[in-house]
């Protein structure tokens, strides 16, 4: 299982806590764990990334294992840290405040 | 005995006014979506428990949300709002072409008689429908393919189509405006539309009486009469007597001509409330003081409505969607501020009390009458 910590505004969104579990079969990407959280969670759809070019939102942003994730490609290899379930994948909205 | 419900949207969630028909006593339900920016809910005027909301953030896009109980409990719908075909280019700040983008959902229009269809007006400026609660959305593209389009351009707050006016005698008639190209009508349920400015005259577009370019901020419809247009431009408060074909104003003596909303009189179709705000630049009310104006005749001639608005020291505005008035009489009139108040007249403009003051900022407010 896949671990993913969401921020606050999405965890209302699907009605879930900070923590949530994916499975993902095949390549641990950015692009199957995303698929595999809006399949999980349909509310989610759009919210984080572009619904239709995959592109992400300017402002959330992807870590994990210490690493900020957000350009990489979306078919490259999470950490196996992350694969196994020992990380998060940390899905990150850009502070902003005033 | 009927109760009336006033949705609020703001900076930071959703709120549910309610209260009978005396309109004294108030219960506040939010706010749902708690930290999100809604920018618009309003309910189905053939099934009022039936409500829709357009939520948007620049962090998570737009989100669209359905409730069935008048907002006790909500579930998401779609939010897939895709241009039919290649979007084209419309002017950017600078001159220059810029690609059709979808932003947000500035307003939901529900059907009059069908609470599963609703139009949706969307910033880059196109109108949606759904037919299935909102589940799914088409767009009619003919308004964006209209052969002005690539000369429209966004004003400072983007280039949105946030006024959708259906006509209840005709239902294929169809008004919007858009931000800042002006106003459009179909005669044929957004099959064609054509633009319906002549008589606006506006100084910040070179040509100041173009076909297009005027920055129309609402525009209101008496049902009983929907020749008749109310509308408040960016400058200037204007009327059309022949369905848009032309239009004259009618600021006559307000303070000032500037403003977003403008509504009208459930009763009475010559009775018209703006909310004047001192310039384009000073984006709150002149002098201190929020007033209410309201002509009794159909615009020129206008009365300040003052009691129970604070006259000293306020300086907020009230953005284009934060108006309604309900069904009752005699009329109850609405309005939301950038300060967070919420305000109802339950004698037509005469007198106001606060219906909650300390909300986050007030984008939009909608009245339901519910017999």
């Amino acid at each position: 299982m896949i671990h993913v910590v969401l921020p606050a505004n999405l965890q209302t969104l699907a009605g879930v806590g900070r923590l949530v579990e994916v499975r993902v079969s095949g390549p641990v990407t950015q692009r199957s764990v995303l698929d595999a959280l809006e399949t999980g969670y349909p509310a989610l759809l759009g919210t984080m990334r572009d619904a239709v070019t995959k592109k992400r939102r300017p402002m959330i942003r992807f870590f994990a294992c210490e690493e900020d994730l957000s350009d990489e490609s979306l078919d490259a290899l999470l950490p196996d840290e992350v694969a196994s379930g020992k990380e998060p994948f940390l899905i990150i909205g850009a502070i902003a405040g005033g | 005995m009927s109760e009336i419900r006033v949705l609020v949207g703001t900076r930071k969630g959703a709120f549910v006014l309610s209260s009978d028909a005396s309109r004294k006593t108030w219960k506040v339900e939010g706010p749902h979506f708690a930290g999100w920016e809604i920018f618009h809910v309003k309910g189905s005027p053939a099934a009022p428990e039936r409500l829709y909301a357009s939520q948007s953030s620049s962090w998570f896009g737009q989100v669209l949300h359905r409730s069935n109980d008048a907002g006790k409990t909500w579930e998401t719908v779609g939010n897939q709002f895709l241009y039919d075909g290649t979007p084209g280019t419309h002017k950017w700040y600078d001159g220059s072409p810029h690609p059709w983008e979808f932003k947000r959902v500035w307003h939901l229009e529900p059907s009059l008689d069908d609470p599963d269809k609703l139009y949706a007006g969307v910033e880059d400026a196109a109108l949606f429908e759904s037919a299935d609660g909102g589940s799914t959305w088409t767009e009619l593209p003919a308004l964006r393919e209209h052969k002005t389009a690539s000369e429209w351009a966004p004003g400072a707050g983007g280039m949105c189509l946030h006024t959708i006016v259906i006509d209840p005698s005709n239902k294929d008639r169809l008004f919007v405006a858009i931000s800042s190209a002006g106003t459009f009508r179909s005669d044929d349920a957004g099959k064609s539309w054509r633009p319906i400015n002549r008589g606006l005259r506006s100084n910040y577009i070179p040509d100041q009486d173009a076909e297009v370019g005027h920055c129309v901020h609402r525009i209101a419809m008496h049902p009983s009469r929907p020749n008749v247009l109310f509308m408040q431009k960016h400058w200037d408060v204007m009327r059309s007597d022949d369905g848009g074909e032309s239009w004259r104003e009618i600021s006559g003596n307000l303070p000032t001509d500037f403003g977003f909303v403008i509504d009208v009189n459930a009763n009475e179709p010559d009775t018209v409330y703006v909310v004047p705000i001192t310039s384009d630049s000073l984006h709150y009310v002149p002098d201190g003081k929020l007033r209410v104006y309201r002509s009794r005749t159909g615009g020129d001639d206008w009365e300040a409505l003052t009691k129970g608005l604070p006259q000293r020291d306020c300086y907020v505005n009230v953005l284009r969607d934060a108006m309604a008035v309900d069904g009752l009489d005699p009329c109850g009139v609405y309005f939301g501020t950038s300060g967070g108040q919420v305000y109802a007249s339950p004698d037509g403009g005469d007198s106001w009390t606060a219906i909650v003051r300390d909300l986050p900022a007030v984008l939009s407010v909608e009245a339901q009458t519910i017999p």
